[in-house]
C-alpha cells in the first residue's frame, strides 16, 4: 500500500475535484453521444461533421437562447452511451439527447429519456422498436423495414424470383430480413436461404461462396455502415456479377462514405434508401458541396440523420418560443415537416418516427467516380413495422 | 467444396505472414509484442498510398510496404522497445498496449475513420476458372507469395549463417552470447524483419480482411491464436497452425454458417487443453 | 529449535502483516467521505466502484496466484447476465440477493473452466481465457431470444434495495451500494489473502514446483482462488447491471479484459489495493481525456501508459520516499512488514 499509493491517489483526486461544466442560464445544451472511437467510429464522424455544418451554417442561437451541442465519445459501447447520458442530464443538465450510433445504444438511454422527460434523438440507429421505446423519442435517421420493404416490391416486379439472404447478425439485419422476405414472399418470390454473418470481423469469402452455389438471382444484403466496401470486393472477387448474380437491399452495403474506393464491380447494384450524396435537389447540391469541402469527404446517410436532428432541434424551438422541457419539444417536433437534403421528410405525429422518400438507386459512374444514381422513388414512406400494428 | 479449401489456404497463409513475425519476436526475445498488427497496419496504409495516391504499381508497393514497416520497426527497437527487454511481461503488455492505441488514434487523425480499400490492377480481379473450381485470382497471388515467403525463410533458418545463430538465440540466449553471437543486432535485425514481414502482411490482407485505424486491435487474436497454437520454436509450426486454423474457419463458417464464429476459438482451446505448449513444440524448447 | 517458539514467531508475522496500515484506513474513510463530499460524481465514482471490484478479483489470481488472464470478462458477463435475467424474469427480486445468487452463478462457471488454466505457459493461460471469452460472448449473441443478443437485455427493472432505496437517476443509491459491496468483498479478500492459505497462494505463484515439494497441494489451490476470483468478477458483473438496469454483449468484450489488465498493471499486482487505485485512476485520465479530445483520446492514454513503463514503476516509487517515511513515522509499530509486496516473478 505505501509504494505509488499516495502520488496516483493524489493525481486521481485532483482530477476528480474538476468543477464540471458551468449552466449558462439562456443555453439549451445538446448531450451529442456518439462513437467516435472503434468500429463505429465512421458513424461517429458524419454526424459530428453535418451537425456542425449545419450550426456553421444556421448560427448557435435560436428564440434568443444558444445551443450548446456537448460532445461525447461511446466508443460503441452501450454502458457507456447510458452512464454518459446520464451525467449529461443530471450534471450538465441538457435538454435533449442526440445520436445514438447503435440500436442498444439508444434502448439504453430510453428510460432515461422517460424518467427526466429529456428528448431523445436518434440521429443513426435503425430498428424499428426504438420509437416505441420512450414518449421522448423522435427518429430523423432511417429504419431498416423501410427500405427493405421497397426494394423487395421492386425485386419482385423487375423478374427477381430467387433470393438469398445475407444480413448482418444483430437486431436491425434480422429486421431487414424479415420485412424483405414477409414483402418479397407476398409478392410471390421466394428466399431460399437466410444466412447470418457475425457482427464483427466478418470475412464474407464462404458466406459468398455459400450463397453463390445456390445460384439464386439476386442476393439480399445487409450490413451495418462500414462493412459494405469488403463485402462488395468480396463479391467481386468471387466473380459474382459474371455469374448474374445481382446485389440488392438497403443502400447500407453501398455507403457514399465507401463507395468512392470500391472499384468497378460495384456498377450496376441496386440498392434502396433514403439519402444518396447524388440526389439531383439544389438542396442537396449545396450540401454536399459545403460538407466536401469542410472536410474531405462525402456526406453518407449518417450525416444527414445528424443534419436533420439538428434542423429538428432548431424549428422545435422556434415553435415553442424558446422552451426547452422535454413535453413541450417533443409536441413540438411531432408533424414537423422540411425539406431535407434528402428530400422532402416529416415526423410522423402518433408514432415520432421518421417519414420519408425511399429512392430505389443503381450505382454508376459519374465523373470518374461511383454514386448511387436514383431513377425511382416512393413517397412518403412511414415504418412498415409500425403500421401493422 | 475444393474452392472452399482453395480460400481457407489463402486465408491461412495470410494469417501465417501476418503472425510469424509475432512467433519469432515471442521465441526469440521472450517479448510479448501486442504492437506488432500496429505494424502490420503501418504496411497496409503505405501500400494504399503509394497504390491509390503515386499510382505505384501493387505489386512494386508490397515490396516497398515490406521496406516501410521493417524500418519503422528498426528504429521504434533501436529507440523504445530496447529500453523495455528486461522488464515483467505485464510491463511489456501495458507498453506495447499503448504503442497500439497511439497508432490508432495517429492513422485515425490522418488515415480518416473509414475502411480504405487499395486499387487493385485489373488483371488481379475476379476469378478464372480450373477444372469447376473456382480460383480467386487474388487470392492465389496470396499463396503464390506466402508460399514463396515461406520457402525463403525456412530455407534461411535452415542453410544460413544468420539463420543458425538465430536459432541459436532462440534456444538460448546467453549461451548465444557466450559463444561470441552478437545476440543484440539478431534481436534488431529479426524483430525489423518480423515487422516488414507484418506490414508484407497487411498491404496483402487489407482486400480481404478491410484497412481501417482499428486493424491491430481487430486482428491481434487472431495472430495470438495462430502463435500460441502453433508453438513459437519453429516456423513450421505457426504454418500448419495457420493452415490448420484458416481452413478450419473458412469451412466452419460455409457448412455450418451459424456456428461459424465458434470454429476458430474451439480449435483453440481443445488444442490448448491437450498440448499446452501448442501443436508443434520440439521436446526442449521453450 | 522446538517447534513452539517456531510457530509462535511465524503467526505473530502473519499476524503483524495483516494490521491495518493508516493510510489503509485513510484511503477508506476517504472513498466513504465522497458519498457525502462529491454527490455530483456518483455516477462515474460507481464505474470506479465496480471497475475497481472487477479488478481486484483479477488480482486475486493474477496477484497472488500468478495466473494470467485475458478473459476474465467471462465471469463478468456471466454474472451480470444472470442479475439481469433474475430481475427481469421476476426470480429473485431483492437486489442483493441477486446479486449474491449472480456471484454464486459465476463461481460455478470459474470452478468449470479452472481446470483449464491449470495447465501451459503464461501464453497458453492468456489465450484460453480469451478464447472463454469470446466463446460466451457467441453464445449469449447466438441465444438471442434469452439475452437478447446485440440490442442487450431488455426490460431489465430493479426493484429498490431492501424495498427502501429507490435506484434513483442521479446514482446516489447506486453508489452506496456498489462501495458497500466493494468493501465488504474487499475485508474478505484481505481476510483470504492474509490467511495460510493466502501465503500458500504466494509460495504457488513464486515456484510452483517447489511448492508442491513442500507439501502444498498445487492445483486443488489454484482451483479454489480462480473460484473465489470469478464470483468477485461475477459480484462486480451483476452490479453493473443493477445500477444501470441494462445488459448487452459488450459485458463480454475482449477490450473489457484487455482494459482490466492494464488497469492492474497501472496500479501495480499483489497488494490488492492495485486494482482499486489503477481503476481510479484510469477511469478518471479516460473520462478527462475523453471530454477533452472525443475522438483521439486513446492517443493521450497510449502515450501516457508508454511513458509509465518507460519511467519506470520503480522511479515512480522513489518519488514516494518522503511519504511513506511519514507514514512510517506515524506508525510506531514496525512498517516493514506488513503488506510486503511479493516481486512480480514469472
Amino acid at each position: 500500500m505505501d509504494r505509488r499509493t499516495a502520488l496516483k491517489v493524489a493525481a486521481a483526486a485532483a482530477l476528480l475535484l474538476l468543477p464540471g461544466a458551468a449552466a449558462a442560464q439562456d443555453a439549451v445544451k445538446i448531450g451529442l453521444i456518439v462513437a467516435m472511437t472503434g468500429q463505429q467510429a465512421s458513424t461517429g464522424k458524419q454526424i459530428k461533421a453535418a451537425v456542425d455544418l449545419y450550426m456553421k451554417e444556421h448560427g448557435d442561437t435560436v428564440a434568443g437562447k444558444k445551443i450548446q451541442v456537448l460532445l461525447r465519445d461511446s466508443a460503441g459501447v452501450p454502458d457507456n452511451t447510458k452512464r454518459l447520458a446520464q451525467e449529461l442530464i443530471v450534471n450538465d443538465k441538457v435538454s435533449v439527447i442526440a445520436g445514438f450510433e447503435i440500436t442498444p445504444a439508444a434502448l439504453a438511454a430510453a428510460p432515461l429519456a422517460t424518467e427526466a422527460k429529456v428528448v431523445e434523438l436518434v440521429m443513426a440507429a435503425g430498428t424499428s422498436i426504438i420509437t416505441e421505446r420512450s414518449p421522448y423519442i423522435a427518429r430523423t435517421s432511417f429504419t431498416l423495414p423501410q427500405s427493405s420493404v421497397i426494394i423487395a416490391d421492386w425485386a419482385a416486379k423487375n423478374g427477381i424470383k430467387k433470393v438469398v439472404s445475407i444480413v448482418s447478425d444483430y437486431a436491425p439485419g434480422a429486421d431487414a430480413e424479415k420485412s424483405f422476405t414477409e414483402r418479397f414472399k407476398a409478392a410471390g418470390g421466394e428466399v431460399t436461404e437466410a444466412i447470418k454473418v457475425p457482427l464483427a470481423n466478418p470475412d464474407f469469402a464462404p458466406f459468398l461462396q455459400r450463397a453463390a452455389d445456390a445460384k439464386p438471382d439476386a442476393i439480399f444484403v445487409f450490413v451495418p455502415s462500414g462493412q459494405g466496401g469488403t463485402f462488395m470486393k468480396q463479391y467481386a472477387e468471387r466473380g459474382l456479377d459474371k455469374a448474374g448474380i445481382k446485389i440488392i437491399g438497403p443502400g447500407d452495403v453501398t455507403d457514399d462514405d465507401l463507395l468512392p474506393g470500391m472499384g468497378d464491380a460495384v456498377i450496376g447494384a441496386v440498392t434502396a434508401h433514403m439519402y444518396s450524396a447524388d440526389h439531383p435537389s439544389a438542396k442537396n447540391k449545396a450540401y454536399v458541396a459545403a460538407f466536401q469541402k469542410a472536410n474531405g469527404f462525402r456526406p453518407n446517410f449518417m450525416s444527414v440523420g445528424g443534419y436533420d436532428g439538428m434542423h429538428l432541434i432548431y424549428e422545435a424551438l422556434k415553435k415553442t418560443g424558446g422552451k426547452a422541457d422535454g413535453d413541450s419539444l417533443i409536441a413540438a417536433m411531432k408533424g414537423m415537416a422540411w425539406e431535407s437534403p434528402r428530400g422532402p421528410i416529416s415526423i410522423d405525429p402518433e408514432t415520432r418516427d421518421i417519414v420519408q422518400n425511399i429512392y430505389i438507386r443503381k450505382v454508376e459512374k459519374k465523373g470518374g467516380e461511383l454514386y448511387n444514381v436514383e431513377f425511382a422513388t416512393f413517397d412518403a414512406v412511414k415504418d412498415p413495422g409500425k403500421i401493422k400494428k | 467444396m475444393l474452392t472452399i479449401l482453395f480460400d481457407g489456404i489463402a486465408y491461412g497463409m495470410l494469417l501465417f505472414v501476418l503472425a510469424c513475425g509475432l512467433a519469432v519476436t515471442l521465441g526469440l526475445m521472450n517479448f510479448v509484442n501486442l504492437a506488432h498488427g500496429a505494424f502490420a497496419m503501418a504496411g497496409g496504409y503505405c501500400c494504399v498510398i503509394l497504390v491509390n495516391r503515386w499510382g505505384v504499381p501493387f505489386l512494386a508497393a508490397l515490396p516497398l510496404a515490406f521496406l516501410f514497416s521493417a524500418a519503422l520497426g528498426l528504429i521504434l527497437e533501436r529507440t523504445l522497445y530496447v529500453h523495455v527487454y528486461r522488464k515483467s511481461h505485464l510491463d511489456q503488455v501495458l507498453f506495447t498496449i499503448g504503442l497500439v492505441f497511439m497508432s490508432v488514434a495517429a492513422v485515425d487523425y490522418t488515415m480518416g475513420s473509414s475502411q480504405t480499400f487499395v486499387r487493385l490492377p485489373p488483371w488481379l480481379e475476379g476469378q478464372f476458372n480450373v477444372g469447376g473450381v473456382g480460383v480467386g485470382r487474388y487470392r492465389l497471388l496470396i499463396i503464390v507469395i506466402c508460399g514463396l515467403l515461406t520457402l525463403a525463410l525456412q530455407l534461411t533458418l535452415a542453410r544460413t549463417r544468420f539463420g543458425s545463430r538465430l536459432r541459436a538465440a532462440v534456444d538460448d540466449a546467453r549461451v548465444a552470447r557466450g559463444l561470441g553471437i552478437n545476440v543484440g543486432s539478431v534481436f534488431a535485425l529479426t524483430f525489423a524483419f518480423g515487422s516488414g514481414l507484418a506490414g508484407l502482411g497487411g498491404a496483402l490482407g487489407a482486400e480481404i480482411l478491410g484497412l481501417d485505424p482499428i486493424f491491430p486491435l481487430k486482428y491481434m487474436i487472431y495472430f495470438l491464436i495462430v502463435v500460441t497454437v502453433g508453438g513459437t520454436s519453429s516456423i513450421t509450426g505457426p504454418f500448419l497452425a495457420s493452415l490448420l486454423l484458416g481452413i478450419g474457419d473458412v469451412a466452419g463458417k460455409y457448412y455450418v454458417p451459424s456456428l461459424g464464429a465458434f470454429v476458430i476459438y474451439t480449435i483453440m482451446i481443445a488444442v490448448l487443453i491437450l498440448r499446452p505448449q501448442g501443436l508443434f513444440v520440439r521436446g526442449g524448447a521453450r | 529449535m522446538s517447534p513452539r517458539p517456531l510457530f509462535a514467531d511465524v503467526s505473530s508475522r502473519l499476524a503483524a502483516r495483516s494490521h491495518w496500515h493508516p493510510l489503509e484506513v485513510a484511503f477508506w474513510l476517504a472513498a466513504i467521505a465522497t458519498i457525502y463530499a462529491l454527490p455530483s460524481r456518483h455516477l462515474i465514482l460507481t464505474e470506479i466502484a465496480i471497475l475497481g471490484l472487477f479488478a481486484l478479483s483479477l488480482d486475486l489470481i493474477l496477484g497472488y496466484a500468478g495466473i494470467v488472464s485475458l478473459g476474465h470478462a467471462a465471469f463478468f458477463g456471466f454474472g451480470a447476465y444472470a442479475a439481469g435475467l433474475l430481475a427481469k424474469h421476476g426470480l429473485v427480486t431483492e437486489p442483493l440477493l441477486a446479486l449474491i445468487a449472480s456471484g454464486l452463478a459465476a463461481m460455478v462457471l470459474g470452478f468449470a473452466t479452472s481446470f483449464l488454466v491449470l495447465r501451459g505457459s503464461d501464453l497458453t493461460r492468456i489465450m484460453v481465457t480469451l478464447g472463454v471469452a469470446v466463446v460466451l460472448r457467441e453464445i449469449a449473441n447466438r441465444y438471442a431470444g434469452l439475452t437478447g443478443g446485440a440490442d442487450g437485455l431488455q426490460g431489465v427493472e430493479i426493484t429498490p434495495l431492501f424495498g427502501l432505496f429507490r435506484f434513483d437517476i442521479f446514482g446516489h443509491t447506486a453508489y452506496c451500494y456498489a462501495l458497500g459491496v466493494l468493501l465488504v468483498l474487499f475485508l474478505v479478500a484481505r481476510r483470504i489473502v492474509h490467511s495460510s492459505f493466502g501465503l500458500s497462494l504466494l509460495a504457488i505463484k513464486g515456484n510452483p514446483l517447489r511448492a508442491a515439494a513442500v507439501g502444498i497441494p498445487v492445483n486443488a489451490r489454484l482451483v479454489a482462488i480462480y473460484t473465489i476470483a470469478a464470483g468477485y468478477a461475477g459480484v462486480a458483473g451483476a452490479l453493473l447491471t443493477q445500477t444501470t438496469a441494462f445488459a448487452s454483449l459488450s459485458v463480454f468484450d475482449f477490450d473489457r479484459s484487455a482494459d482490466l489488465l492494464l488497469v492492474l498493471v497501472i496500479g501495480g499486482a499483489g497488494y490488492l489495493y492495485g486494482g482499486l487505485i489503477g481503476a481510479i485512476v484510469f477511469k478518471l485520465m479516460q473520462d478527462y481525456l475523453s471530454s477533452l479530445t472525443p475522438q483521439y483520446w486513446p492517443f493521450w492514454i497510449g502515450l501516457l501508459l508508454v511513458a509509465l513503463v518507460l519511467v519506470g514503476r520503480e522511479r515512480m516509487t522513489s518519488w514516494t520516499r518522503p511519504i511513506r517515511a511519514l507514514a512510517a513515522r506515524l506508525d510506531w509499530r514496525d512498517a516493514r512488514g506488513r503488506a510486503a509486496i511479493p516481486a512480480e516473478g514469472r
